[in-house]
């Protein structure tokens, strides 16, 4: 599949957004964190201006945004529709747990409660977004039971780093938070790498023989292409990434989404490093590292429909 | 969930067109009848005329892109007078009258002087009945259209052999037929009748069997394939043929009947009417009657002759029925299929199993049509017999220069097994058949401001017919009909730019064109051609002064040519297909067509037949003007309506007469023209049931034919088994007569112009061979038409060019192995001539020695309004920059051409090659590259949504 | 309505017979003609003229070289485009609700008033039916010409598909699979009409006919003795009498 940077930097960005709404909706209520309304005021706006930002960016995919609001219309079916529901709900709850603690300084009492809500819309909203994905039976290597998992692990481990390093950029060091960090990046390097084996093992239903439905008389070859120049679809679903340029792509991912990053906090967690500088290393790196992720996770999708244009596997 | 309730609802009944306009379809030669919507003013759609008897509603992919043709920014806007040098591309629009009148003033000299010096060459022409009676009148003998290069070997051989060939001339019994065997087509010009047929024979699960090289198209949905080396089909069919024999699989009825198997042939050797038909007093071919023993005319003895033995004649010489020698010529163990399996590189199996299914099929699973009907002897017949195997062939066995004999084989299998003009076998179109006895004989005499003496092109009957002067040379610029190529019956188009460069036989003044892509798709060593049509004499002026050239695109030609005259587009001029010239009839019924402008031009064009009437009129030729001089038609509708060839006859032969009611015969209707719109843009005249089959020698058939004016008395056929044009040739060759072919001609006539079909190896494989060269030349080199593409001409196609944008060459899985090619790699392919850098592609569905391409969608940078960097111009490429020609030296310090010793058909599919991986330079551009010509229209836009103002 | 109907009234669409398609292209580019001035927005082109032509299709045609084991290798043409799918992903995935299936005939569209252009129903589809149009930017896709097979404004003979009509093979059928009587049913029945990729549930409408088995090559079926010179001879006299 095509890697379009504006999904990609979408999933990113809102990813790690909504990762540091659940902390905060989860944590601050419980009191493990800073109650202070302007620790409130910068850590929400971080996590809002990211899923903001990324929202936004995830309308330059498309090519009528003006008619954007349709798509919050088929929610019944289509977990595209679903996100887009979830993401505009989930600003209701977080809104009012903003407004609570900033205005009120209150996130512990009643308006927590919005905290918590928001929380689990951001989860919901996360989900939907990897749904999305892993509803595609045309796409091997996206439908599988664990890209939900990549997602959410992901998110919640982005938005934990991000949250150490604003928070230290305070003076704020809050050993939860990095711990949690710690656990999400270690589940997220567990989860993703079973992933990649697992799609590395399992093949395609689908070959050319079962596209074309000639399978049965002999082996299929493309002989010509309906038109001698790519069209849309294989523009859009044609894309093909050498096996060697990706595992070099997977080793980098593996060094700075999760290896990195996962030093760099051990060793403020330990005090044997500084956490501002820590922190913002394994920020930058963590979020560097789910670009060339979200990158790769496109990258290395095959559409079936390449069975039809000579792609010898999907 | 819920369910449609909420579904948009859809207009399923738009409004489609404001208006339909029927004509005729021009974006290949098959002449469909389309139905043509219009819409504020603009194409919406085209689609097949159900009731047109050629396409009967269907539509191919190129007529379906019409639209984008018809509105193709390569249109030629106005007339355009040279101002660069030739080939360049530069250009400046002049008027309509000075166009014209520069033209006159070009040619009225020459008319004057020397009409000869004014060559008139037309390629892709459907109205030859104009063009050749224009040069007719003009007077110069140099005229003829693009057939010598195209398919003349399948017409020759199928007009001396039995009155007919296939494509216009006839077809398979397509709702009869149970068996069928197609060679050497891609295409052909019947593209959707074939397709049509191809769709009834599999619908009725008869059997199809593909001859050819490579499995794509037609022959990918043959039952089965016979991958036949090229050039070697002669051979497969001869061995067919000795299978025949060998089992007694053919005939003899309907040999005796309407062959001349029973002909008496003189047997003495070095006399000079040897192999020539023994005959009376009257010239009357001569039988014995192997009852009574008695010599007689064929005429009259018919059934009765005998077809072997030895027979003496009167004056005491021998003499031997056609079939004997035949018989005993295909004995010969040289056919056996085991003989020839190596070099057809098809198994003896095959051969033989193919054999004896046609065999099965024609004589086992006979059919009869309770439907009597009456020969020409008289004799009543109560049913039609019928034989369901038949044939069809084209380019794959014509174009090589053992093309005609190939082909007369073809037909000579059609006939052994009786399946000619019967149900569920072969079927000729009306006005075919019409035997060589009833066309004319070539004229050549010239005189200044006169007339040509008769119809330029025809069909020599021996040396008498040739057009050479007193000392052997030839009298027209094409050296059609001389001893080069003796039955040239359509001229030799590819020959002339060459000839004319090298003033051999003479030099010419004005060459004129219409409609062919000279400078490119349609030459042999196309890059020679460049330079022979821009050279220039010492003086600075051009070895061939004049060139004007009359083109409705933007071609690679244009650029060459010194005054353009700007065509309209097939939408917006009047035409006429006409019983003249080559109708669209069906075996069922005959059939003529216009086209008239359904669309008014936008530009300054004018339709060229119109234009020629113009330039006639100012040139003051004869039939073109009153007596006061006064132009005669005003353009070409008015010559379609009131031009007569004879009294009654004219170029429509649907709603004549006072009344509209006649056909064929019959006064000038002034309205015919309106008449023809009204009734679908075409005519139709079904035949009498009792005269559908056996047209050769069906008196009902003969009647009405004449009734329809294809000729006066009837021309029943009596098919050439043994053909004696040929041996009157050989005999020439021997030394017999006062015309005799110069010495260095004498063993190729005398060898290639056997009068029973004979194979032999193609010219330039036994050149190489010869000098000892084969080996470096060991693959054959071949292309095909795409569906979806016309020659140069679609490439303009913004919709066509998408699916053929480029050409790969196909390459043996073998022959890449060997190579170590891979799909994309490069490759040099060498010839003996030059050598061009393709990219490559592997295939296994083909003969493992034969490379092949799509024909003709290469293009010159700069041409077709595309732009420069267009994959045409950079990845696809032409085969013909390999074909030269001219054969490989024979170190006999001459140079042979390469054609068919007997028609002078260019021999495209001889070509031999070798190819070798290029080394990967990172160069894509494939070679020879050749400098961009300018465009005298600039290039086309960057995008298209045609259509957008009636969608919603 | 994004949400798929249980059942449709009818079950329109195409048997496309591999057996008879020569490859010719005429059903491409007569769609390509019937639907740029139709349903919907043009089906444009980009660079036309230029190095990289390109431009929406709703129909195009495939060739493949299929190798059996034991026989040369054949060439397949094959016409690929919407199959109506009854279990349409391309529907359950559109988050606009653009994309639907008709309740009445089962016809599988696109309201391009509707459609925001997210691309996400093509990626849905297996059979690559769908193409973005770049001048219009919504999903285009054969509309199984509901705008003739309905069309008060043709002559009935002419209400089916542009394809189907213009098709010169006859490889191309037009008609109701719910119908167990129809052409198209009876066909499928007859040919063992089949699925394209049946293990991705998208349960197609249309239906390929696979290509009749070819002749295989010939095992020396060696029955040959050498031809004697008096071959023909000796059945000629024979033959000739029957004639009488
Ligand atoms: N779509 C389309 N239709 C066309 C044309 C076009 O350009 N496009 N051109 C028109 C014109 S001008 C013509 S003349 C006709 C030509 O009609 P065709 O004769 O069909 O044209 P070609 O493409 O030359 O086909 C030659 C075929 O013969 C095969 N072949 C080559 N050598 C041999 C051989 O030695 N033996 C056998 N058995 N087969 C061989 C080739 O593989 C190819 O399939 O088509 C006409 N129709
Ligand atoms: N390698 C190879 N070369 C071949 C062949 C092959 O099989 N292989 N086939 C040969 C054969 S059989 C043929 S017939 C030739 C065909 O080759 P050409 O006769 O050159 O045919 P086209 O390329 O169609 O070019 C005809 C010209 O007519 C112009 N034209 C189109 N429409 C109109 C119109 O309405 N009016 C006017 N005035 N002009 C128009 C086009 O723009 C083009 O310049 O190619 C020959 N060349
Ligand atoms: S075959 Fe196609 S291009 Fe040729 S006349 Fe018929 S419809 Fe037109
Ligand atoms: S028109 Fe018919 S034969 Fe031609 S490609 Fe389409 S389906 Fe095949
Ligand atoms: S073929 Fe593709 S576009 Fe058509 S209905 Fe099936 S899934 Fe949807
Ligand atoms: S592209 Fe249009 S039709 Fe397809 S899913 Fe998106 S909105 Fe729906
Ligand atoms: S049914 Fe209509 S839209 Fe669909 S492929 Fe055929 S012509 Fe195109
Ligand atoms: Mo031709």
């Amino acid at each position: 599949m095509h890697p379009a940077a504006s999904v990609i930097f979408f999933t990113t960005a809102s990813g790690a957004g909504y990762g540091i709404l659940v902390l905060l909706g989860i944590l601050v209520p419980l009191g493990y964190l800073p109650t202070e309304p302007w620790f409130g005021a910068v850590t929400l706006l971080l996590a809002l201006g990211l899923v903001s930002a990324g929202l936004l960016s995830s309308t330059f995919h498309l090519h009528h945004p003006e008619r954007a609001w349709r798509a919050l219309s088929q929610w019944r079916s289509s977990w595209l529709s679903r996100e887009g529901v979830a993401a505009i709900v989930t600003y209701g709850p977080a809104l009012l747990f903003a407004f609570g603690w900033i205005v009120y300084g209150n996130s512990i009492g009643g308006w927590a409660l919005w905290g918590a809500v928001a929380a689990i819309m951001a989860l919901v909203t996360i989900y939907s977004t990897a749904m999305i994905y892993a509803s595609l039976r045309t796409i091997r290597q996206w439908h599988h039971r664990l890209v939900p998992l990549v997602y959410l692990t992901l998110g919640l481990a982005s938005g934990a780093i991000w949250l150490t390093a604003i928070s230290s950029s305070f003076g704020i060091t809050n050993d939860l938070v990095v711990a949690v960090a710690l656990i999400f990046i270690l589940a997220g390097a567990v989860i993703k790498f079973i992933y990649w084996s697992s799609i590395d093992q399992s093949v395609s239903q689908s070959d050319a023989g079962t596209a074309t439905g000639l399978g049965h008389i002999g082996t299929v070859k493309q002989f010509e292409a309906p038109h001698t120049e790519d069209n849309w679809v294989m523009k859009e679903m044609g894309f093909q990434i050498a096996r060697k340029h990706a595992l070099k792509l997977r080793k980098i991912v593996g060094l700075l989404a999760f290896f990195i990053p996962f030093i760099c906090l051990l060793g403020a967690l330990m005090d044997v490093a500084p956490v501002l500088a820590m922190s913002w290393i394994a920020a930058l790196s963590a979020s560097i590292g789910i670009v060339v992720e979200r990158w790769l996770f496109f990258a290395e999708a095959q559409h079936v429909v390449g069975l039809f244009y000579g792609h010898d596997h999907s | 969930m819920s369910t449609g309730t909420s579904q948009p609802t859809v207009d399923t009944s738009p409004k489609v067109s404001d208006e339909i306009r029927k004509t005729t379809c021009y974006m290949c030669a098959c002449r469909c009848g389309i139905n043509v919507h219009l819409r504020d003013g603009k194409v919406r759609y085209i689609e097949g005329n159900r009731d047109h008897p050629v396409n009967k509603g269907v539509l191919c992919a190129k007529g379906s892109a019409g639209i984008m043709q018809h509105y193709a920014p390569s249109r030629l806007k106005a007339p355009l007078l040279r101002v660069g040098e030739r080939g360049e591309g530069k250009f400046k629009e002049i008027s309509w009258e000075e166009a014209l009148e520069k033209a006159v003033s070009w040619l009225a000299p020459i008319r004057a002087d020397d009409p000869k010096k004014l060559a008139f060459f037309t390629g892709r022409d459907q109205s030859q009945s104009l063009t050749s009676w224009w040069a007719q009148q003009f007077g110069t003998p140099n005229y003829a259209a693009h057939g010598g290069f195209c398919s003349v070997n399948m017409a020759a051989a199928g007009i001396y052999t039995m009155g007919g060939a296939f494509w216009e001339f006839g077809q398979p019994d397509w709702e009869r037929t149970k068996m069928f065997m197609i060679f050497g087509v891609a295409e052909d010009h019947d593209s959707n009748p074939i397709k049509l047929g191809l769709a009834k024979l599999k619908e009725r699960g008869a059997k199809i069997v593909g001859v050819n090289p490579v499995r794509t198209g037609y022959n990918a949905i043959a039952d089965e394939w016979v991958p036949v080396t090229p050039g070697t089909d002669g051979l497969f069919i001869l061995s067919i043929i000795h299978e025949l024999l060998k089992a007694g699989h053919v005939d003899l009825d309907y040999l005796l009947r309407y062959t001349n198997a029973g002909w008496l042939v003189i047997d003495d050797e070095g006399a000079a009417d040897h192999g020539l038909f023994a005959r009376d007093a009257d010239g009357k071919p001569l039988s014995l009657d192997r009852k009574t023993k008695k010599i007689g005319p064929a005429e009259m003895i018919r059934r009765d002759a005998a077809l072997q033995g030895d027979v003496t004649l009167d004056d005491g010489r021998k003499a031997r029925p056609v079939f004997a020698l035949l018989a005993t010529k295909y004995a010969d163990a040289a056919y056996a299929p085991m003989a020839t399996a190596a070099e057809t590189g098809i198994p003896a199996e095959q051969t033989e199993r193919l054999a004896a299914e046609l065999a099965r099929v024609a004589f086992e699973e006979e059919i009869t049509i309770d439907q009597p009907w009456t020969d020409m002897t008289g004799e009543r017949h109560e049913k039609m017999i019928g034989r369901p195997v038949s044939f069809h062939a084209m380019r794959g066995i014509s174009a090589h220069s053992n093309g005609f004999q190939t082909c007369r084989a073809l037909h000579l299998l059609q006939i052994l097994l009786g399946s000619i003009e019967c149900p569920g076998g072969f079927r000729f179109k009306p006005p075919y058949p019409k035997p060589m006895e009833a066309h004319p004989v070539p004229n050549a005499e010239c005189e200044p401001n006169q007339p040509l003496a008769g119809p330029h092109l025809g069909y020599p009957r021996g040396p008498e017919d040739l057009l050479i002067d007193e000392d052997g040379s030839p009298q027209r610029i094409d050296k059609a009909f001389s001893w080069e190529n003796p039955m040239s019956v359509h001229g030799l188009m590819h020959t002339v730019i060459a000839n004319a460069y090298h003033g051999d036989p003479y030099p010419i003044e004005v060459l004129f064109m219409y409609m062919a892509n000279m400078a490119w798709n349609s030459s042999m060593n196309t890059k020679g051609m460049m330079d022979m049509l821009s050279e220039k004499k010492e003086d600075g002026s051009y070895v061939i002064p004049k060139i004007i050239y009359s083109d409705a695109y933007s071609s690679e030609m244009v650029a060459f040519a010194d005054l353009i005259l700007p065509d309209t587009t097939y939408l917006e001029r009047h035409d006429c297909i006409s019983m003249l010239d080559r109708p669209i009839s069906e075996p069922t019924a005959a059939a003529d067509s216009i086209r008239w402008p359904v669309i008014e031009p936008d530009r300054d064009v004018r339709g060229f037949q119109s234009v020629i009437l113009d330039i006639g009129a100012r040139l003051g030729l004869e039939g073109m003007i009153n007596k006061d001089g006064s132009a005669k038609y005003t353009d070409y509708a008015d010559y379609i309506v009131n031009h007569q060839r004879k009294p009654g006859i004219g170029p429509l032969a649907g709603f004549r007469g006072a009344d509209k009611k006649e056909r064929g015969r019959g006064a000038v209707n002034p309205e015919q023209l309106d008449d023809y719109i009204e009734n679908g843009g075409f005519f139709l005249e079904h035949i009498p049931d009792e005269a559908q089959f056996f047209k050769h020698a069906n008196a009902g058939y003969q009647d009405w034919a004449v009734s329809m004016g294809f000729y006066d008395t009837p021309q029943p056929v009596t098919f050439q088994l043994y053909l004696e044009t040929l041996s009157k040739f050989q005999r020439a060759a021997e030394g017999h007569g006062d015309r005799q072919p110069p010495d260095y001609l004498k063993q190729q006539i005398s060898e290639a112009f056997d009068p029973l079909p004979i194979w032999y190896a193609p010219g330039e494989g036994s050149q190489l061979e010869q000098s000892g060269e084969l080996a470096d030349f060991p693959l054959h080199a071949i292309t095909q038409r795409p569906a979806a593409m016309y020659h140069s001409w679609g490439s303009q196609n913004a919709w066509l060019r998408q699916i053929h944008g480029r050409n790969p060459l196909y390459v043996p899985g073998n022959v890449c192995d060997d190579a170590g090619l891979k799909d994309g790699d490069w490759a040099w392919v060498i010839s003996h001539h030059a050598r061009i850098k393709v990219p490559v592609q592997r295939m296994n569905a083909v003969n493992s020695k034969t490379l092949w391409t799509w024909n003709a969608i290469g293009k010159r940078k700069g041409a077709w309004a595309l732009k420069p960097d267009a994959p045409e111009a950079t990845k696809g490429f032409l085969l013909n920059h390999l074909i030269s020609d001219l054969l490989p030296p024979r170190g006999d310090g001459m140079r042979w051409s390469n054609s068919d010793p007997i028609t002078g058909q260019g021999a495209w599919y001889d070509l031999r090659v070798r190819i070798e991986k290029a080394d990967d330079d990172g160069t894509t551009q494939s070679e020879p590259t050749i400098e961009p010509q300018e465009s005298p229209v600039g290039v086309g836009p960057d995008s298209i949504a045609y259509g957008k103002e009636w969608t919603k | 309505m994004t949400s798929l109907p249980q059942h449709t009234e009818r079950k329109l669409g195409l048997v496309i017979d591999l057996d008879t398609c020569v490859g010719c292209q005429a059903c491409v580019v007569n769609c390509k003609e019937w639907n740029t001035g139709g349903y919907g927005d043009p089906l444009s082109d980009q660079d036309p003229y230029g190095a990289s032509p390109t431009g929406s299709w709703l129909n195009r045609v495939h060739s493949y070289e299929v190798t059996p084991p034991d026989a040369p290798a054949q060439i397949v043409h094959f016409p690929r485009s919407c199959l109506h799918c009854e279990d349409a992903p391309c529907v359950t995935v559109c988050p606009t609700g653009a994309s639907y299936k008709r309740q009445e005939d089962g016809i599988v569209l696109v309201n391009e008033d509707w459609c925001i252009g997210c691309g996400l129903c093509a990626w849905s589809c297996p059979y690559g039916a769908r193409e973005m149009d770049a001048d219009a930017g919504v999903m285009k896709k054969c509309t199984l010409c509901v705008d003739r097979i309905y069309n008060e404004n043709l002559p009935e003979i002419d209400r089916e598909p542009a394809c189907v009509r213009s098709c010169p093979s006859k490889a191309r059928h037009f008609g109701d699979f719910s119908d167990p009587e129809s052409e198209v049913s009876l066909l499928v029945l007859a040919r063992g009409g089949m699925d394209l990729m049946p293990e991705q549930g998208t349960k197609p409408v249309n239906k390929y006919l696979p290509p009749r088995p070819k002749q295989k090559p010939d095992v020396s079926c060696s029955t040959r003795e050498a031809p004697k010179a008096d071959g023909i001879l000796g059945w000629l006299d024979a033959a000739l009498e029957k004639l009488g």
